[in-house]
């Protein structure tokens, strides 16, 4: 599993940080960074939930 | 099979189609709603919508071809207009729906200012139709009066200053937001009014909105007249329930589900803004009015639904953020408070964090520009020592 991010539709709102603090991480110029791209299963429901929840639609799974 | 009806094609009706299918439901999906599209984004309407930024097809979540690839057949321009659940059907305008499975998702509708409804330049704010005609009155420059200092009349307020025009804000009560956020923050969210150049009048309610066929002014209580040309009325919504009159349901506060999101009948829920479920998070009943919550209750319901011996409670956090001014208010958790603390971390770039204790727990926390404070918080609501983790987490830096 790759979280993907959206570039140019990302605006920083930090959902996905409020969800998964250890998958995703604003840094002070208010910019996301992916802590781990390619997390194990077990965190899927985590990222389905940061997914679901990003009120832009930036985040989505790659399974390939 | 009947499978599942989910009555209203917006935000939450469309995610819980999409969860339903992830799951692996293979039964029937109806997704039926009485407007005139494909679901849309509502965010964007108070915000890029008015100034331009944002296109009327941004707005879409998803196209026609999206649904016929993931089977779920979208009726639009359809009203539901009674639910049957012993039965176990649906009266719409276009016939009768039989379901195994009911997801209520009808959300709610912008209230109105009685007596204003023949008169042309007022509006509410809830659809893309109200948008782009707001929009369209917009581009005539006129002075504008938004009525209710609330989130949405405060990001139109903020929409007409972008665009240079004169806006004035009356709000009823004394202090603006006072019941969304406490006295205080609500002085700090407002304080972005006059720095954006938009007057906030606050404890006058509307006696009249005046003009013939045309909007010319708002009357207040205290007899002063704001000459209007246009008037936006953000004075909150009613829940979309009068079509489950009859149902026998609970609608005391939209549809009352139990922390299943279940309206008690078998295979009825609700989810999003029409519904109030018991958060066990906060052992409290309540319904929330914003986008990231209809999400989330939409995943819960699809997985309720798809897996019927093993029910998930919906423990959620209430989120919504509000962009105004080129700045964004964001808030986690509840409002309703014993202690209220603001914390300005970075004085000089005036990014004030505020913490809502409740008991001995961190009951909310809101922040202006400063996501980066607000969201680890998230794990420290209503959590143990939390509201002593969360005051050490946004001491301002030495
Ligand atoms: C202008 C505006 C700006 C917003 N900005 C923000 C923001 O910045 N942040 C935030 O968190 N939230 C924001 N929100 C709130 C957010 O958009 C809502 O919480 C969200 O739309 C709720 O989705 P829903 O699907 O529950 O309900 P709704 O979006 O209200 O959709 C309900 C749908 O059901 C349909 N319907 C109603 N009755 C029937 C019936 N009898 N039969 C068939 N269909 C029916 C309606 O026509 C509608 O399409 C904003 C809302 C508005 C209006």
């Amino acid at each position: 599993m790759r979280i993907v991010i959206d570039w140019d539709r990302c605006i920083g709102a930090g959902m996905c940080v409020g969800i998964a603090p250890h998958l995703f991480q604003l840094d002070e110029k208010g910019k996301l960074n992916v802590l781990i791209e390619e997390p194990g299963e077990d965190q899927r429901a985590t990222v389905e939930a940061a997914e679901a929840c990003c009120p832009v639609e930036a985040i989505s799974i790659s399974n390939g | 099979m009947s499978g599942t009806v989910i009555v209203g094609a917006s935000l939450a009706g469309l995610r819980t189609a999409e969860a339903l299918r992830k799951n692996g439901y293979e039964e029937r999906v109806t997704l039926l709603g009485m407007e005139d599209h494909l679901p849309y984004d509502r965010p964007p309407l108070s915000k890029g919508i008015l100034t331009g930024t944002v296109s009327e097809s941004d707005t879409f979540f998803r196209t026609a071809d999206h649904f016929t690839e993931l089977g779920v057949e979208v009726k639009t321009g359809v009203r539901a207009t009674a639910l049957d659940t012993t039965d176990r059907a649906i009266h719409t305008s276009d016939g009768t729906l039989q379901y195994d499975n009911v997801v209520i998702a009808t959300g709610a509708a912008a209230r109105t200012l009685p007596g204003t409804d023949s008169l042309s330049g007022v509006h509410v704010i809830r659809t893309l139709e109200d948008a782009t005609a707001i929009r369209s009155d917009l581009s005539n420059r006129p002075r504008v009066v938004v009525i209710g200092a609330g989130f949405i009349g405060a990001e139109v307020a903020s929409s007409a200053r972008e665009m240079d025009l004169d806006v004035t804000i009356v709000e009823a009560l004394p202090n603006p937001l006072a019941r969304a956020v406490g006295t205080e923050v609500g002085r700090l969210c407002a304080d972005l009014h006059a720095e954006g150049g938009t007057t906030l009048l606050c404890g006058n309610g509307v006696a009249e909105v005046t003009g013939n066929s045309t909007v010319e002014g708002v009357t207040l209580t205290n007899g002063v007249t704001i000459p209007a040309d246009v008037v936006i009325v953000g004075i909150g919504v009613t829940v979309n329930t009068g079509w489950l009159e009859d149902s026998g349901l609970d609608i005391s506060n939209g549809v009352v589900c139990d922390e299943y999101m279940s309206a008690g009948p078998t295979g009825v829920f609700a989810v999003g803004d029409v519904a109030a479920w018991h958060n066990p998070l906060f052992g409290v009943t309540m319904r929330v009015e914003h986008w990231t919550n209809a999400v989330e209750q939409a995943l819960i319901v699809a997985y309720n639904i798809t897996n019927p011996t093993e029910q998930r409670p919906y423990a959620g956090i209430p989120y919504f953020w509000s962009d105004q001014y080129g700045r964004r208010i964001q808030f986690l958790g509840r409002s309703d408070a014993d202690e209220v603390v603001i914390v300005d971390r970075t004085r000089e770039s005036r990014k004030p964090v505020a913490l809502y204790r409740k008991d001995d727990a961190l009951g909310g926390a809101l922040a202006i520009d400063d996501p980066m404070t607000l969201m680890p918080l998230r794990a420290h609501i209503m959590k143990e020592g939390g509201w002593e983790a969360a005051l050490a987490a946004v001491q301002p830096d030495s």
